[in-house]
């Protein structure tokens, strides 16, 4: 079991300038929803983006965090989304 | 051990999908969703159930440095999970992938 604010809380201080949505769709402490935006993602492609994310979580991802659906954005992606 | 054979089976197969269960039995809703996204994208692929085999469903999280499962490689390259490969099929990223351009 796990709790979307502990996910928020690690990706936000483990990855510089990220700011993460989380969210315990299922509301069962193991499948999450995640959007993270961060300047980090700039220039790299989709896959080295969840990788950053993944490193952060560490072991907890496919652990204690069943599945993480994940969506990342950089800062000016997700202002483009109208979601700032 | 695993991840030499993960590396074998991702050199040998243009496209090939690790997943849980196989094409005709998913047994998770992601795997589900990324069989979908293959053949709705038109794609011949061949699949391996990481079920039925732990050290390749170690292997291939090794492998890639992806802690969960599905994977798809495409003519060896990581491509992602299903997250991604539903992000590139909208963009039609995924076919142009698939047919090599």
């Amino acid at each position: 079991m796990f709790q979307a604010s502990e996910i928020k809380r690690i990706i936000e201080t483990e990855i510089p300038g990220a700011t993460a949505v989380v969210l315990d769709e299922a509301n069962d402490g193991e499948h999450f929803v995640a959007e993270v935006v961060s300047p980090t993602f700039a220039g790299k492609g989709l896959v080295q983006q969840h990788q950053q994310v993944y490193k952060a979580l560490g072991s907890l991802v496919g652990n204690a965090i069943h599945a993480l659906a994940l969506k990342t954005y950089t800062p000016e992606q997700w202002a483009k989304a109208g979601r700032s | 051990m695993g991840k030499d054979r993960v590396e074998q089976i991702v050199k040998s197969n243009d496209v090939v999908l690790f997943m849980k269960g196989n094409k005709f039995f998913p047994q998770c809703g992601f795997s589900a969703r990324a069989v979908g996204i293959l053949q709705q994208s038109g794609a011949k692929f061949e699949t391996v159930d990481v079920l039925a085999d732990p050290d390749i469903r170690q292997g291939v999280k090794d492998y890639s440095a992806w802690p969960t499962i599905p994977q798809l490689y495409i003519r060896g390259e990581f491509v992602g999970g299903s997250d991604i490969m539903m992000e590139l099929f909208e963009s039609g990223e995924l076919k142009k992938k698939l047919s090599g351009e």
